[in-house]
């Protein structure tokens, strides 16, 4: 293995902060969203998070408390010639920019370093078991997430990683070693279901699958169930067997498609029965895994 | 109709309430406390309150006896021997309750059951089965939900059946708590602790070190927590309990300086002057320190009892006063400064209250221990202790920081209760979690429910809906707190705490 070069004293861009959380891993924990994400999830929930804001000031107009200003700017990263700031003591989070913006994204994710994170946790720390780093896809910025990682860690709050597994972690072994562990979406197992799901290869999550569950670093692997959109009976055996196989105590979750927050066009897609839930989490137990949640 | 014949004749009454019912009557025939007329004032309009102890003290409210002397030594009285197994030292224990006294007729301390019986744990099966008849014995003739246990801080195989067996019987006896200590506690107990409090309401999470600290502090060594969350030193306990319902008492001042000048302190002393006359009568006149067989074994010691003052409607009390003072005052529980004059009002009382000596009694040196009540079931508009009114409650850590410095002023007791969403139930290490950051912050005392279990804690003390219930549809409950807890869920709202996710 060779030394990673100390990572540059990496900003994050960060869509948002919610300071506890008791459905994003053990006990409660603080769940850092970071901005952007490589794939195209239909069933995607916070879509708001998948592109990085690139300024062109449509969403001002929108917001009804004048928290949003853009203003003139110039540079390569300011092809509007505007620039889009954002007043937080102002914003009353009604969701009228996010629902104003074409491209994926919001003019509310800021810039800010590992150690401001954890700072801005304040009073809450004291009742955390630790963080979650979720997106958007954290993966996209490992600089900044591995030092979150450790800037975290050091404050007595291990960070779990949500993560669609596009990155590499094994070419990532610093990052790997300061995460408590990882929460892994397995999105479908037939390459080209995953394509048509995501619009992304799933390859590298595979890879991931099973890098992750060797390493003992697998605290979670997720599952969205919908119907009819990939073949969710072959995806859930195989993610199970590959834990099974590799003696993986981490946990299988399936979840069911809900529409909240889902884009209009894809608020339609069939939810699963409770039957198919049951049968699928049977599927899981049968091949071997130690704990099948389904929610 | 007489009192004694309206109890005779209540058909919702069991026998054995009957009985307690017609002795409380017989106690009120003779009045031999002398009290001034003012203090009776503040007693007729509700203002000082000794919440149903009777007219005339012959045993103390709170009796916390030394059951480890009790298992290494038996009782010649009793004609036991110490116990030399599970079966025995379970049996002991259910003899010796019923000789308890309280104002209740029912014990409210049982000991803490972990330690004292995990010597006997031998084989883990029969310990199983012999803990198990073992608390349905005491749900079943112990009928009344101030009765309480504790285990911890430390892990053992007796406190882990008794989780176990607690989450089994989904009863709403005994009361329980845990003692917490984050260096002495394993985090697998503490989170089998929470999982089950997730499920049947208890046990409590009570701050062991900070009880500890205190109790050695004042001198008196070991503590139990006794009823609804009452801290007592272990061989001794309480001899009065008397409250001060501030929310009644506010409304007689002119503004916040004749209330912290003249109103409170005057309350206050005319409260302690009442304490007195019935600690007298207790220890002067009744004879119990004399003839009680607990006291001539050593199982509870006059010098280890100490009395309670009690207050309730805290929040009632500084909105009103914050109200009458600048205009755009916030409410309790929500603004800095309304929640200032609150902690000053309780410093004010506490300052008064601990400059105040009883010759005797000698525990903390004659100085009687705060109490932060939780409320008699005819209150209404009344919150228990310090707590923010039910429907006006903050964000779950915003609210356990804003409760948590009013906790240090309340040896004997004070506690928040939060309901949470049955979903909560999948992650009970969140529980842990909540109940460390709040000991971090000072908390004292934490108690947790599901919304969707049938065991809940009304204010301090747990009752079956199911019993509600039963006792709405005309019939009669083993228990004599599910009356209690059916009013206080109408005249408290005590089903419609705010939900915690």
């Amino acid at each position: 293995m060779t030394a990673r070069a100390a990572p540059a004293p990496a900003r994050g861009v960060v869509a948002r902060i919610l300071p506890r959380s008791a459905v994003d891993g053990p006990g409660n924990r603080a769940v850092v969203f970071l901005q952007g994400c490589d794939f195209d999830c239909l069933y995607c929930h916070n879509p708001e998070t998948r592109a990085l804001c690139v300024h062109c000031g449509e969403c001002a107009p929108a917001c009804p408390s004048g928290a949003l200003t853009a203003r003139p700017a110039a540079g390569p990263e300011r092809p509007f010639g505007l620039e889009v700031a954002w007043d937080a003591t102002r914003c009353v989070d009604c969701g009228a920019c996010v629902a104003a913006c074409r491209r994926d994204s919001s003019p509310k994710a800021v810039a800010m370093s590992a150690e401001e994170v954890v700072a801005s946790l304040g009073r809450q720390r004291a009742f955390l078991s630790g963080i979650t780093v979720s997106g958007g896809e954290c993966g996209l910025q490992p600089a900044f997430l591995e030092s979150l990682l450790v800037a975290s860690r050091a404050a007595g709050l291990p960070g779990l990683v949500d993560t669609n597994g596009s990155t590499d972690y094994a070419a990532l072994p610093a990052l790997v070693e300061a995460a408590e562990g990882f929460m892994l979406d397995v999105k479908a197992w037939d390459e080209d279901e995953h394509r048509a799901l995501t619009g992304a290869s799933n390859r590298a999550v595979i890879a991931n699958l099973r890098f992750l569950a060797a390493a003992g670093k697998l605290y979670e692997v997720r599952t969205v169930v919908v119907p009819g959109s990939f073949d969710a009976e072959r995806t859930v055996r195989e993610v199970s067997r590959a834990l099974v196989d590799s003696g993986s105590a981490a946990r299988y979750k399936l979840i069911r498609f809900r529409p909240q927050g889902v884009r209009a066009r894809w608020r339609g897609l069939p939810v699963p029965d409770d039957d198919t839930m049951a049968a699928l989490a049977a599927l899981a137990r049968a091949e071997g895994v130690r704990e099948v949640v389904v929610v | 109709m007489s009192a004694s014949l309206s109890v005779i004749t209540d058909r919702s009454l069991t026998y054995q309430q009957k009985v307690a019912a017609l002795a409380k009557v017989g106690e009120e025939t003779v009045r031999p406390l002398s009290i001034d007329p003012e203090t009776q004032a503040l007693r007729d309009a509700g203002v000082v309150c000794d919440l149903f102890e009777g007219s005339a003290p012959y045993r103390p409210r709170y009796v916390v006896p030394d059951y480890e002397r009790f298992m290494r030594r038996g009782s010649a009285f009793l004609g036991l021997e110490p116990p030399r197994d599970i079966w025995e030292a379970t049996t002991a224990l259910l003899v010796l309750y019923r000789h308890v006294p309280s104002i209740t007729t029912f014990p409210v301390y049982l000991g803490d059951l972990d330690a004292l019986l995990e010597p006997f744990v031998r084989d883990e099966a029969e310990a199983r089965k012999a803990i198990g008849l073992f608390l349905l014995s005491i749900d079943r003739t112990l009928n009344d939900s101030f009765c309480h246990a504790d285990i911890g801080p430390d892990a053992t195989t007796a406190g882990r059946l008794i989780l176990e067996l607690s989450r089994e019987q989904k009863n709403a006896v005994p009361n329980l708590s845990l003692k917490y200590d984050p260096d002495r506690t394993p985090d697998d107990f503490a989170i089998l602790a929470a999982a089950t409090a997730l499920e049947v309401a208890k046990p409590s999470f009570a701050n062991h070190r900070l009880f500890a600290s205190e109790f050695e502090a004042m001198g008196l060594g070991d503590y139990a927590i006794a009823s609804c969350y009452n801290g007592l030193a272990k061989g001794g306990g309480s001899c009065t309990l008397v409250r001060m319902n501030l929310a009644a008492l506010s409304p007689r001042s002119k503004g916040l300086d004749d209330f912290m000048g003249r109103v409170l302190p005057d309350a206050v002393e005319r409260q302690l002057s009442y304490m007195d006359e019935r600690v007298r009568f207790l220890v002067d006149e009744s004879g119990f320190f004399e003839s009680s067989f607990l006291v001539a074994e050593g199982l509870i010691r006059k010098e280890r009892f100490s009395a309670m003052f009690g207050l309730v409607g805290l929040a009632e009390c500084a909105n009103d006063l914050a109200s009458r003072g600048s205009s755009g005052a916030g409410r309790f529980g929500h603004d800095a400064d309304t929640d200032a004059l609150a902690l000053s009002i309780v410093d004010r009382i506490a300052s008064i209250v601990g400059s105040h000596r009883v010759g005797r009694l000698e525990a903390n040196g004659g100085r009687y221990l705060m109490h932060a009540q939780v409320g008699i079931d005819s209150d209404r508009g009344v919150s228990p202790g310090c707590r923010v009114p039910i429907g006006e409650e903050p964000e779950l850590v915003e609210h356990i920081i804003q409760s948590a410095p009013f906790h240090r002023y309340f040896p004997s007791g004070i506690g928040d209760v939060f309901a949470f969403e049955p979903t909560a139930k999948s992650n009970p290490r969140q529980l842990l979690d909540i109940v460390r950051g709040g000991f971090t912050h000072g908390l004292r005392y934490l108690s947790a429910y599901a919304a969707d279990a049938d065991v809940v804690r009304i204010t301090g003390y747990l009752v079956k809906r199911s019993e509600i219930a039963r006792l709405n549809s005309g019939g009669q409950s083993l228990q004599d707190t599910t009356a209690l807890g059916r009013n206080a869920v109408n005249n408290l709202g005590v089903l419609e705490r705010r939900l915690r996710s």
